[in-house]
């Protein structure tokens, strides 16, 4: 995989050259992250998403088996479990909030992440297997972060569980036993909060084994830049260590001091007070929101008010579903034959004035509650995140003009490229 | 093909939500705004004069508050209000030793079990024990309270927007309908047995206020007087150390987690640098 002028593995001492005789995880490891992969010299700070998503994801694994060692998934002692990890359970407080707000920067980081391969169209080809697993990755972590908020068995965490599985009964004629089935009951109880704990448990396991696939298919064609000039020949790139380790060290350690601001000093800001009340069927909350990650696609599906046709709860299921499992299609929806944001002068109009400013007001609007002005806004922004994909992407690059591409990605850096003029490929830049 | 089907599908939902937000802006636009009492003189919590010690990136316990909000608690609150996750050792949190958490939990009475008989019985407490609740159980304490059922305390901070401020507001907010409310809204009433409170979010709380007079209760030398303002902000603050003892020791590693990460960081940048150095000649940073 990935380029011949790619840097071979050479064990340095007898123990490594048996292992890597038997087992060559060592020669895997240096492909893969190390030295021995090639990376395009260009790459800015916003490809460090990648690196910091993998360590929350490890962060969310360490900080949650030690949780499970302390809590019971019964709705009887769930909300006092959590509770006696907060006080009695040495460390309890550090391990339950870096979890819990090790969660929200998960999402922090994977948000970026996606959205950086929205403007540099990271999804076009030959790359399109890796935005279709990083979009699967994007759904198991809905589902485990969804879960996972059930389990403190708060006012939240009900009511939460209570209307996302309630978005199935709108499907017609299954949809009342599908919900059913699902939570294992008529509202949610011990069984629903059982199954939740155990695929909490199962799913980011199943992440990992995702984000391996994720990093393979990224190694064949080897990295995008944000050029979105392919690699033409060996002064491109770099090899991944040391360059990108630093570079990722420092990128990481930024946002662990942010982290750290959060953990430490506003360990409760991201949550919902009502979440510290314990759960009680009998007590609606004046306003159910799910966490803030979800609230673009609870914009998106609290802003079917209208029974057109369909009921417009229906609308609403389907026009949430839709809004993410569309990003599966972008590969192929967006025609224009340059990659980088960069030099679409129309496509990136619509990206910073259109994409961003609809996302901020489906985020500001999905936290606020079900009252007009926000229902109109979330109705209008929706309207414009649909045509956006759907519509606007398709389209524009048949009316725009793309800007001037750089040769390569050696002369976007140097303002030259000898091989440009001299027509070879030998000639790596100092 | 794969085009033209987006495009459409794109069109429709559009369609559908641009629909709903016509129709919808016409109700709003037609219909009268919803003008309720809770809406116009719901206040926000604000916070006891001069703050609490606990406020701030640097906040710390103030310990003779802490024991000060704990007697109020113990003398006006525990009458009807639960405490069930804070234990009597928890109790070393606000400065108490041994001796006086062994004292202290023996003068409740907590249900035990006899040992002669296998009975049902209720037996002085332990430090092990918590604090035990003041009614049998939830149907005892509707039926005792207008079947409002008193909630347990423990995480009354953590349970609201602006807890401590919260709680403090609302032991202070008690009084009569204002004048501009009844003029306003003259069908406007607090119903028997609920009490006026601009603090609580439909203006009628089912608790009676509880702290009535200065010197309700009476503090030890050296504490500054029992006025109801002062009783309040104790409370407030003995029930945010209950909603989070843990509270002043994380700040206080977080603060050495935050230097150490920021020194790392500046290193992890001069690596980066160097690193780099030798591949950055007027190199253009996208």
């Amino acid at each position: 995989m990935s380029f011949p002028w790619a840097k071979e593995y050479t064990p340095a001492n007898p123990v490594m050259k048996f292992l890597d005789e038997k087992l060559p995880l060592p020669r895997l490891v240096y492909n893969a992250v190390g030295a021995g992969y090639p990376v395009p010299r260009n790459l800015n700070y916003m490809w460090n998403f990648g690196v910091l998503a993998g360590f929350f994801l490890v962060l969310q694994i360490v900080t949650g088996v030690v949780l499970a060692m302390h809590y019971a998934a019964d709705a009887t002692v769930a909300f006092g479990k959590v509770e006696h990890i907060m006080r009695d359970v040495n460390w309890g407080w550090l391990m339950r909030y870096s979890h819990a707000n090790g969660a929200s920067f998960f999402f922090i980081v994977i948000y970026l992440h996606i959205f950086r391969g929205f403007y540099y169209s990271s999804y076009k080809a030959p790359r399109e297997m890796v935005w279709l697993l990083g979009v699967v990755i994007f759904l198991l972590m809905m589902a485990t972060a969804f879960m996972g908020y059930v389990l403190p068995w708060g006012q939240m965490s009900f009511w939460g569980a209570k209307v996302i599985t309630g978005l199935f009964g709108a499907i017609p004629v299954v949809g009342e036993p599908l919900q059913v089935w699902l939570l294992g009951g008529f509202a949610p109880d011990d069984a629903a909060l059982n199954r939740f704990f155990s695929l909490h448990f199962l799913l980011p396991f199943v992440i990992a084994g995702v984000v391996i696939l994720h990093i393979w298919a990224l190694h064949i064609p080897g990295s995008s830049n944000p050029t979105g000039v392919e690699v033409k020949g060996e002064s491109d790139t770099v090899p991944f260590h040391p360059y990108y380790t630093a570079k990722d060290g420092f990128g990481l350690g930024v946002v662990l001091v942010l982290f750290a601001v959060m953990l430490f000093f506003l360990p409760n800001y991201l949550g919902h007070p009502d979440n510290y009340i314990e759960a009680n069927p009998l007590s609606t909350p004046a306003h159910i929101v799910p966490e803030w990650y979800f609230w673009p696609f609870y914009a998106i599906l609290r802003a079917f008010t209208f029974d057109f046709i369909l009921p417009a709860k229906l609308w609403g299921v389907l026009a949430m579903f839709a809004a993410i499992l569309m990003w599966f299609f972008l590969p192929w929806l967006d025609r224009s034959p340059v990659r980088s944001g960069h030099y679409r002068p129309l496509f990136r109009k619509f990206f910073w004035f259109g994409l961003i400013p609809v996302m901020a007001v489906l985020f500001y609007c999905g936290g606020a509650p079900a009252e007009e002005p926000y229902v109109m806004l979330s109705q209008i922004a929706t309207a414009y995140y649909f045509l956006h994909f759907l519509v606007i992407l398709p389209l524009v690059s048949s009316f725009e003009k793309p800007e001037p591409l750089p040769y390569s990605i050696t002369e976007a850096v140097l303002g030259s490229d000898k091989k440009a003029v001299l027509g070879e490929n030998t000639t790596p830049a100092t | 093909m794969i085009r033209p089907i987006a495009i459409l599908v794109g069109l429709g939902f559009s369609f559908v939500v641009l629909l709903a937000f016509v129709t919808g802006a016409y109700t709003w636009a037609t219909e009268e705004a919803q003008h309720t009492a809770e809406h116009e003189f719901h206040l926000a919590p604000h916070s006891p004069e001069g703050g609490f010690a606990h406020d701030g990136p640097l906040g710390t316990w103030d310990v003779a508050q802490l024991q000060r909000g704990y007697q109020v608690y113990k003398e006006v609150c525990a009458a009807c209000h639960s405490l069930k996750y804070v234990a009597f050792r928890d109790l070393a949190g606000l400065g108490y030793d041994e001796g006086q958490i062994k004292a202290e939990a023996a003068s409740y009475q907590v249900p035990g079990i006899d040992p002669n008989t296998g009975e049902a019985t209720f037996r002085p407490g332990l430090p092990t024990d918590y604090f035990p609740s003041p009614y049998p159980n939830a149907v005892a304490a509707a039926a005792a309270n207008n079947n409002a059922v008193p909630p347990d305390l423990s995480l009354m901070t953590k349970a609201r927007h602006h807890g401590p401020e919260y709680v403090y507001s609302l032991l202070t907010g008690f009084g009569p309908i204002p004048a501009e409310l009844k003029q306003e809204f003259p069908d406007f009433t607090t119903p028997t047995g609920l009490h006026f409170n601009r603090y609580f979010p439909n203006l009628n709380l089912a608790m009676a206020p509880p702290l009535t007079a200065d010197g309700q209760v009476t503090y030890a030398e050296g504490n500054p007087e029992p006025t109801i303002r002062q009783m309040a902000a104790d409370v407030a603050a003995f029930l945010t150390w209950t909603a989070e003892p843990k509270l002043v020791e994380r700040r206080q590693t977080g603060w050495p987690v935050l230097g150490f990460l920021i020194f790392a960081t500046i290193l992890a940048f001069l690596a980066k640098k160097q690193v780099w150095s030798s591949m950055t000649p007027g190199r253009k940073d996208d």
